[in-house]
């Protein structure tokens, strides 16, 4: 009996359909779970899935390589849906029109914040420069942020947890802090949520207002445009 | 629906071949997302049908981070070693970018402070 189970492994480890079914199935459970808590922020559901995942693979002794020949098949859509982007942002570029020089400001603003900061506190703390450009790029929307880890020579699959964890961090936070410095305007609420903490942040806005929410959207995508053009510059003045 | 993803496909390698061809340090993706953005500004609307596409991938953009999220595994010594700029670089960092925005921005665009529920 034991001989077959064994056998039965071999065979299903060795097929990328099991890590295909295994990231799927656990990302729909993850989801549930997220939804069943009252979508408590840090049961965030990518988080879930990848501990999960993870320890299931360290468990099973199992080598990354052959998760990830299941799991391209998923991987490869990111891709397309970053083209995809395009769509919301689009839709949001209309907002532009109420206040064009203010919001090129704050989100320009914004955006060289977040990657300064990131890069200067975590320099200062004694991060090495592989560590520092897979940071940088935390505050950006996950696909765009792993791109440009990944084109500077970074970590893309660190970016991806970190970039979580600071949507994560801004949804939590966030709104009690732009209530403690009496940001009430909500475009300024929902850019500030944006920016800082893209999909995960433009979510929480949702809670405060529609008008937050909207800015929120067009915030994270024109951060992510900014940080794609910046980030490469910055990067190539910091290790030149 | 095929047309459309075609339309997606065609852009991201677009913006791969660009980036390859001009060895600028941007991801070919996000380029491709600038040409399509770029397409939706002079076509002036969205086709239905790339609207539908696009809201399908994006319902589920999560799940596709996972893949590359898994990989962290292969870096586990790394955070070991550098949790604590990690960590202090994402509190300072997030907590600062809120507050210089949301600053920026209420002071740019006048105070409005009656405009929408804030909760």
């Amino acid at each position: 009996m034991n001989d077959r189970v064994a056998a039965l492994w071999v065979y299903l480890s060795a097929t990328p359909l099991l890590h295909l079914t295994l990231t799927v199935c656990v990302f729909v459970l993850a989801r549930r779970l997220y939804h069943r808590a009252g979508r408590n922020a840090w049961l965030n559901p990518v988080l879930v899935t990848v501990l999960f995942i993870v320890l299931f693979l360290v468990a099973t002794g199992t080598p990354y390589q052959r998760y990830f020949e299941g799991a391209q098949f998923v991987h490869f859509l990111l891709g397309p849906a970053t083209v995809a982007l395009a769509v919301p942002l689009y839709r949001q570029w209309r907002l532009m029109a109420r206040h064009p020089l203010a919001l090129l400001v704050s989100i320009t603003t914004g955006s060289l914040t977040a990657l300064l900061s990131a890069v200067l506190v975590a320099k200062l703390a004694g991060a090495g420069n592989q560590t520092l450009v897979s940071l940088a790029p935390k505050s950006v929307t996950t696909p765009v942020a792993m791109g440009i880890a990944e084109r500077l020579g970074g970590l893309p699959s660190l970016t991806a947890v970190l970039v979580i964890l600071t949507g994560i961090l801004g949804a939590a936070v966030g709104p009690w802090l732009l209530q403690r410095l009496r940001i009430t305007n909500p475009m300024a609420q929902g850019l500030a949520l944006g920016v800082a903490s893209h999909g995960i942040g433009t979510g929480r806005a949702v809670y405060l207002s529609e008008v937050a929410a909207a800015f929120a959207g067009l915030a994270m995508g024109l951060n992510g445009l900014a940080t794609a053009i910046l980030l490469p510059l910055l990067w190539g003045w910091w290790v030149g | 629906m095929l047309e459309s993803l075609a339309v997606l496909l065609l852009c991201q390698l677009l913006g791969e071949l660009i980036v390859i061809a001009t060895d600028w340090p941007i991801p070919g993706p996000v380029l491709g997302m600038a040409v399509l953005f770029a397409g939706l500004m002079i076509k002036g609307d969205i086709p239905q049908p790339l609207v539908q596409t696009a809201n399908g991938l994006l319902a589920h953009l999560s799940l596709l981070f996972v893949p590359a999220g898994v990989g962290v595994m292969t870096h586990l010594t790394l955070l070991g070693n550098q949790w604590l700029p990690l960590t202090a670089s994402l509190l300072v960092s997030t907590l600062l970018t809120i507050a210089v925005t949301g600053w920026v921005m209420q002071r740019l665009s006048g105070s409005g402070t009656d405009e929408g529920d804030v909760r």
